[in-house]
């Protein structure tokens, strides 16, 4: 038996069971089923898009990441989340190019893991957004045929897709934004529409984020006030104009509202610190998607929402530091 | 009275002079090490801005018609040099605003945004009052920009930036993922 090793450091002397890679591999776990989903609903596209995705993140991590950073699995994350928000039938080297422009310009750019201040999928998709709007808006059916593509995934880089026959359906917020048609709510919950890989089926996102939340590895606040704000908006607005503005329960579970407050806006990197601050970026976030979504040029909002949010929290984390304790009020500030 | 508040909005957050149209990138990238400069330096660009829509609103309704092909000129001499007056009457009555305002005051009077401010305001025949919202709220979008990207810099000081990225590089990098987020709000307003 060897002797004890003796670990000589400074206070505290707590040890903590979790490690960044658990914690990273839970929410990987966790994202399973939404990728099940996924490829239930869109079939091999859902499967080829995000492994592109998946391996542009990871690729430029292995290459330009500090040494085992690919192994505490947050690259892995930001391509799985990256290819969930992409639309099924995208060329695949657009989501390859996505999680490069995610992680390298997302996350590595500001120094790694920790460092970074906008969530790199999310960035990743903005953009997507900007440089192929066309190919990020164009919403497959799902279909009778489940090994069929939903669109020319297979299409070379910097070609123009060929004109692929395929049947597309605008997502129920397009719908209601320029249509003013609803959706059946049972539809949406379990997520038989048409949108972004994994943002449709809202009930299983839920049951996920709720694993993670019990486990104390996502902060529960930021997506109970995302939820709460948007309802109270919601439902305010339904109350003044039900013809204009749709329920509480539509604005929850359409769109990349349920996919956006639990998995993108809980990033522990990118949002703040203290849990007062979490209820502030909370509400922002949801003022801002009921702000967009209803009166924006847009028809979904959520993505944006979170990247603006993500800008403020620097500025939350410095409006919302406790003070020390037995310290005094500040006086006046000191200036520079 | 909610036009011209619409007319605030849209120019402060919507179009967004900084991370909309570009204009005034030089503050945008120079001042926003720290978030106390940042703030200033977003005052004087509000004043400013006003000082110049008034200039401009002057200009158009009263010279302008006359001389039609002497705009961009006189925009940019009379406004300067009216901001500089100002400077002046700031520096001998209250010495305290002068020095926080500093350097800024003349430096950003012959800034991009200014110019773009007052031609902005004559295409879309903005009258005094339209024009001084206008005016206000593009200040503050700058000085909401300024601030955003002086709180990320402040944040982003210690972290571990590989070297080709330090410094400037980062800061460009940083202004365009703002840029992306301020996308969102493309179209707002519009249909109203």
């Amino acid at each position: 038996m060897t002797a004890p090793r003796l670990l000589i450091t400074a206070s505290p002397h707590l040890s903590e069971p979790d490690s960044t890679p658990k914690i990273m591999w839970h929410v990987v776990l966790s994202l399973l089923p939404v990728v099940g989903a996924s490829i239930y609903f869109f079939g091999p596209s859902a499967v080829l898009v995000i492994t592109a995705a998946t391996a542009g993140a990871l690729v430029t991590e292995w290459i330009f990441g500090t040494r085992g950073s690919l192994l505490d699995g947050s690259a892995m994350i930001t391509g799985i989340l990256l290819g969930l928000v992409l639309p099924a039938g995208i060329p695949l080297w657009m989501a390859f190019v996505g999680g490069v422009f995610g992680i390298g310009f997302g996350k590595l750019i500001f120094g790694g893991l920790g460092q970074n201040i906008f969530n790199p999928a999310l960035l990743g998709r903005a953009f997507l957004q900007a440089a192929f709007p066309v190919a990020m808006t164009t919403w497959p059916v799902i279909r009778e045929n489940w090994w069929q593509l939903r669109g020319d995934n297979l299409a070379l880089p910097l070609m123009s897709p060929k004109e692929v026959d395929v049947l597309t359906e605008a997502t129920p917020l397009g719908l209601m934004k320029f249509e003013q048609t609803g959706t059946d709510l049972w539809r949406l919950t379990l997520g038989a529409t048409g949108g972004s890989l994994g943002e449709t089926a809202g009930v299983l996102i839920l049951l996920c984020g709720g694993y993670l939340a019990i486990r104390n590895y996502l902060n529960w606040r930021i997506p109970a006030s995302i939820f709460l704000t948007v309802a109270v908006f919601s439902v305010l607005l339904h109350l003044i104009d039900a013809a204009r503005y749709p329920d509480a329960l539509f604005m929850l579970f359409s769109g990349g509202l349920m996919l956006g407050a639990v998995y993108m806006a809980t990033d522990m990197v990118t949002s703040p610190v203290t849990n007062l601050g979490c209820w502030v970026f909370g509400f922002g976030i949801g003022f801002l998607v009921v702000v967009i979504r209803l009166w924006g040029g847009l028809a979904e909002g959520v993505m944006y929402a979170i990247l603006l949010m993500n800008a403020l929290v620097p500025f939350i984390n410095r409006a919302t530091q406790p003070r020390a304790f037995g310290a005094e009020q500040p006086k006046a500030k000191q200036t520079t | 009275m909610g036009e011209v508040f619409w007319i605030l909005v849209s120019a402060m957050v919507v179009n967004n002079f900084t991370l909309y149209y570009f204009l005034g990138l030089c503050p945008f990238m120079g001042v926003s090490a720290r978030v106390e400069t940042a703030v200033r330096m977003g005052m004087a660009n509000i004043f400013v801005m006003t000082m110049a829509s008034l200039c401009a609103w002057f200009l158009n309704t009263f010279i302008l018609p006359h001389a039609p092909y002497l705009r961009l000129i006189s925009f940019i001499v009379v406004i300067a040099s009216f901001v500089q007056i100002v400077e002046m009457v700031i520096k001998k009555v209250s010495p305290k605003l002068f020095r926080q305002l500093g350097i800024y005051l003349p430096l950003i009077t012959t800034n991009c945004a200014i110019l773009g401010l007052a031609l902005f305001q004559t295409n879309r025949g903005y009258g005094l009052i339209q024009g001084l919202s206008f005016a206000v709220g593009a200040g503050l979008g700058l000085t909401l920009a300024l601030v955003l990207m002086a709180s990320i810099r402040e944040t982003g000081e210690l972290s571990d930036v590989p070297s080709i990225a330090k410094g400037m590089a980062l800061v460009l990098i940083i202004a365009g993922s703002l840029s992306l987020a301020f996308m969102g709000f493309a179209g707002l307003l519009s249909a109203t």
